[in-house]
């Protein structure tokens, strides 16, 4: 039997306050696994205070596809921009 | 490890400015605070809507009409990150939604006065917001992370709430006289709720030395209020309009403005629930969660529906899914 061990994306906190941010990716057998080799990989000079790990199956990413339709729609829309409200110079920076 | 030394070593963490994460240890009355604070700000951020909501389609142009839009989809938006970094200390989000359905759970008493006209818009934009700006740059360093880090998000989205509502009322100050009349009478009655917003005088405020101490608020609520006041005056001025208040009055020595007393019974009674909208925004509030709840249901059905479903069906439902 031949089973391919699945693919892990991990995500590294470096500092407490920070986010997690995503790293890289594995292959492990398990969670646990994943979490350990995780360890060994990506924080071997100390790089991180806390670990997550997710099967990448399980995560639902956007098509680069339709990138243009997906995010088209915040394109005209200066008005939620700070900018685009005119105010004297001496609370300009409000 | 006896309880006493966790606490220490909480302590210790919190006066070196670490920060706390999660799943880190806590004592419990940390996180219930937490709880309670994140949560309460939160439901401020969606009974906001409401007054401001109030206007949208009575907006006196196109430029004010996508402009108040805007900010308020931004503030469905906040409260959606205060939720979710509420969610992290281990409450749900029904619990939290009924917490303040039961009136268990509070928000911000200046979101129950009423906006009688659209110079109120202006008035609550740029007093209110900026109140709120206040507050919120301080809690981006607060010891909590996830409720520090949905403060910077916040904080990048406010300056232009604030914007929005000074342009207003500027626009109003120098328009006709009936219009700059209407700025003013605006001024006059969110300017005393604002000052509320910072809630009670430290002397009253029973919570805020473990607060402090926790870095939960790093500066107390007067301090916060003197520091709106000092940065408001001179707007006003730019406005050309008078803050109600005759005590109002730069302090040379002090280097600050003194201003007068607040009147506390009446920041009490609208606390407490009798203030001239607190029923109206409630029941706003319970309407729609309650209409709401069919849609919830559905979508939740659909979802099982899809999962039940194998091969053939799988992919034809994904057909709908990518139509609707
Ligand atoms: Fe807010
Ligand atoms: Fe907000
Ligand atoms: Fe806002």
């Amino acid at each position: 039997m031949n089973k391919e061990w699945p693919l892990y994306e991990v995500f590294i906190r470096s500092k407490n306050g920070l986010e997690h941010r995503h790293v890289g990716s594995l292959h492990a057998a398990d969670d646990q696994m994943a979490l350990e080799n995780a360890r060994d990989v990506y924080t071997r000079r100390q790089e991180g205070v806390s670990i997550w790990v997710v099967e990448s199956s399980q995560i639902t990413a956007s098509n680069p596809e339709n990138q243009g339709e997906l995010f088209e729609p915040a394109a005209d829309k200066v008005y939620r921009h700070p900018t685009f409200y005119n105010l004297p110079d001496e609370v300009d920076h409000m | 490890m006896t309880i006493k030394s966790l606490e220490q070593q909480f302590q210790d963490r919190i006066d070196a400015g670490e920060r706390i994460e999660a799943k880190d240890w806590m004592p419990e009355k940390y996180r219930k605070t937490h709880i309670r604070q994140i949560s309460q700000h939160a439901h401020s951020e969606i009974v906001g809507m409401l007054p401001e909501g109030n206007w949208i389609t009575r907006a006196p142009s196109l430029r004010r009409k996508v402009g108040l839009l805007a900010k308020v989809q931004d503030e469905a938006g906040h409260g959606l990150y205060l939720y979710s970094a509420a969610e992290t200390l281990g409450i749900s989000r029904d619990e939290l939604f009924d917490q303040l359905h039961t009136g268990k759970a509070k928000y911000s008493s200046i979101f129950n006065y009423p906006t009688l006209t659209w110079a109120d818009i202006g008035a609550i934009g740029w007093l209110v917001d900026g109140a709120a700006i206040i507050n919120q740059v301080m809690l981006t360093r607060t010891s909590y992370g996830p409720y520090a880090r949905a403060m910077v998000r916040i904080c990048k989205e406010e300056s232009f709430h604030q914007r929005q509502g000074y342009e207003i009322m500027l626009g109003l100050s120098k328009g006709t006289p009936e219009q700059k009349e209407m700025a003013q009478d605006a001024l006059n009655r969110f300017w005393w709720p604002s000052l509320m917003m910072f809630g009670p005088r430290d002397e009253e405020s029973p919570n805020t030395e473990q607060s402090v101490k926790w870095k939960i608020k790093r500066k107390t609520n007067d301090e916060l209020r003197q520091e709106f006041v000092d940065i408001t005056v001179p707007q006003a001025e730019i406005l050309g309009l008078t803050i109600p208040d005759p005590d109002l009055k730069w302090n040379e020595e002090r280097g600050h403005y003194d201003f007068g007393e607040i009147d506390w019974d009446e920041f009490w009674q609208v606390v407490k629930g009798n203030g001239p909208c607190n029923k109206e925004r409630l029941g706003a509030r319970v309407k729609a969660w309650d209409e709401g709840a069919w849609v919830r249901e559905a979508a939740i059905a659909y979802s099982d529906r899809r999962s039940r479903s194998q091969g053939d069906e799988a992919s034809r439902n994904q057909g709908v899914s990518a139509a609707v």
